[in-house]
């Protein structure tokens, strides 16, 4: 049984982020970028089931620029087998990557896609979902424990309301939350390692994907600011305050 | 004609109320009708609450033993049937709305917009990236417009309508591989529910401990108010995961917001923008939370809740 698992090349979540003057995006110019925390938990995932013998062989894949090959590495570094690098400089929308997931997926017969439930850069949360739509496939999000048992999986989800369990057929598309695992730390020896793993490079036209209808991105903004309050000396005073503002009885 | 159809959230019994702020949303598009959908396995009760929803033209009610619980696998082939009617569909960006609505956008072939947080014209919107870091303003393609709304940016519409109810039949097949199989709740009590508390108590790492949590606990109870958490304080299971504010866990517009213990990290900050009020207590001078608290106050938090609950 194969796993595929996406990983997104992202701003990594300790940078401040800056929106640029001209309303054209948010910097990203010498700012560092690693991969979307949510995606190394999936990577961490699959090859947890892989050593649970439950699965053969984990295959990492990414699509964007040339650059995103440092996340694959990463992921190969972890662990993955291989990897596949979809090339574009486009940016991709979750639509039109979820239609490459999805001839990636007719292509390799995976019998779980494995992805983080939102990316931290566009906070979209669609990919997994889309992909399961595309591929009538059933889909788990916001996955905390997975247990995989013959050919189905039986998944908790964390919900609004709490810790929800659903039983999935395979071949099926899991989306992870954060607590499904603690990711693993990369060893030297093994990025060295990492460097001699395949990755094969793809173009959507190799795959026949067309770029789906998308929404065109007017501008980017900073968001309202909060204005900066005041310290209180005392519980006393805060109480004061907050029963003259009419907060607190 | 151009209308909006709304997807109810609820449990069988009760509409959550993340559906009247969808519906507030809606209404800003100015559109000819706002319509709610509740599909459910026997929703009379839902729908009539979906009814008083002030600006509702129409309550759609989809009846379906299926839809006991909401399986999104199950939900997305019955909105899809319904969306030929509409020129948008909505629901709320809650855990419900975001794991149903891409994959209704998936099958109609069409992008769908996440968290929408104001609305420019009936297809230019704005939303939050990099955790609310940022704010892009998009515009959907012509078609059909699939959103998520989000909440916090939506105070509830009131209940002053009188929709018609309406009941559908939509025969689609529906998939047999996802099956429900439980739900655990944290069992709040009669807490209020942190994302419609007007006031809430939270906590995060610098508490401790589940067995110290309970002073949270006890600070909220005295006030009224809903329970939070910070993300490590989840981590460390001080308290379940529904309780989580920020960018991953839930984003909350109380009046009142009380963080202890709790640094301010960005991705706990995403969850708080919209809080009307915010109180942090933290023994660290220069912890990030009180670049955005309105009060700020250096100090143990045991100590500040205990003078606290003495003052109330
Ligand atoms: C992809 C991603 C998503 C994330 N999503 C979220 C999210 O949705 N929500 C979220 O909260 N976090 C999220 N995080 C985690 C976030 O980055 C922080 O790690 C987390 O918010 C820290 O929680 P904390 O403030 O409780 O803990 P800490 O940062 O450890 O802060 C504890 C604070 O308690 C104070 N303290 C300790 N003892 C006391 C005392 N006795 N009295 C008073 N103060 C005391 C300390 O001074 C310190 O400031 C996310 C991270 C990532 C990478």
């Amino acid at each position: 049984m194969k796993i595929l698992v996406g990983v997104k090349r992202v701003v990594d979540y300790n940078v401040r982020i800056q929106v640029k003057a001209d309303g054209s995006g948010v910097a990203t110019d010498g700012v560092k970028m690693s991969m979307n925390p949510f995606d190394e938990i999936a990577v961490e995932e699959a090859l947890r089931i892989k050593e649970a013998g439950k699965a053969d062989e984990v295959i990492a894949v990414t699509i964007g620029p040339k650059v995103c090959q440092e996340q694959l590495r990463t992921a190969l570094a972890m662990g993955a087998d291989r990897a596949i690098h979809v090339e574009t400089d486009d940016e991709i929308q979750p639509l039109t990557g979820a239609r490459i997931l999805k001839a990636l997926a007719d292509k390799e017969e995976p019998k779980i896609v494995l992805l983080g439930k939102q990316a931290i850069d566009d906070d979209n949360n669609q990919t997994a979902q889309m992909l399961g739509g595309l591929s009538h496939w059933p889909q788990a999000t916001f996955a905390s424990e997975v247990v995989i048992e013959g050919d189905t999986a039986l998944v908790t989800r964390e919900i609004d309301s709490g810790l929800e369990t659903l039983s999935v057929d395979l071949p099926a598309v899991i989306s992870v939350d954060l607590r499904l695992n603690e990711p693993r730390y990369v060893k030297l020896p093994n990025i060295m390692k990492a460097k001699r793993k395949p990755i094969e490079t793809l173009t959507l036209a190799d795959l026949n994907v067309e770029v789906a209808p998308s929404v065109t991105v007017l501008k980017t903004s900073a968001p309202a600011k909060r204005e900066a309050g005041i310290k209180v000396e005392s519980v006393e005073e805060l109480v004061i305050i907050l029963k003259e503002k009419g907060l607190i009885e | 004609m151009s209308k909006v159809l709304v997807i109810a959230e609820h449990d069988g019994n009760l509409l959550n109320g993340s559906t009247a702020r969808a519906v507030a949303c809606a209404s800003q598009l100015g559109l000819a009708a706002v319509d709610v959908v509740v599909l459910a396995s026997d929703g009379s009760a839902v729908a009539e609450q979906a009814a008083k929803l002030t600006g509702v033209s129409t309550v759609v009610l989809v009846q379906n033993p299926v839809n006991e619980n909401a399986v999104a696998a199950l939900l997305a082939p019955q909105i899809e049937a319904l969306a030929s009617d509409y020129s948008h569909v909505f629901a709320p960006s809650t855990t419900f709305g975001k794991d149903l609505m891409p994959r209704v956008a998936a099958h109609l072939g069409v992008p769908q917009i996440s968290d929408i947080m104001r609305v420019e014209s009936a297809t230019v919107f704005d939303r939050p990236v990099y955790a609310g870091n940022a704010v892009i303003t998009v515009e959907a393609p012509e078609g059909l417009v699939l959103g998520t709304v989000r909440t916090a940016s939506y105070p509830a519409v009131t209940q002053d309508g009188a929709a018609t109810i309406e009941t559908r039949e939509v025969s689609v097949t529906l998939p047999s591989h996802t099956r429900y199989e439980g739900l655990k709740t944290s069992g709040g009590g009669d807490r209020p529910d942190l994302q419609a508390a007007a006031k809430v108590v939270s906590g995060g790492r610098g508490v401790g401990s589940e067995e110290n949590f309970s002073v949270i606990y006890g600070l909220a109870d005295k006030l009224g108010a809903g329970v939070g958490a910070s993300r490590a304080a989840v981590d460390a299971g001080f308290i379940p995961n529904d309780h989580q504010v920020g960018q991953t866990g839930k984003i909350i517009a109380p009046e009142l917001y009380m963080a202890f213990g709790i640094s301010g990290a960005i991705q706990h900050l995403a969850g708080i923008k919209d809080a009307g009020t915010i109180v942090a207590v933290n023994k660290d001078a220069d912890a990030p939370i009180f670049e955005v608290a309105d009060y700020g106050l250096v100090g143990d938090l045991f100590e500040v809740i205990e003078e606290l609950e003495k003052a109330l």
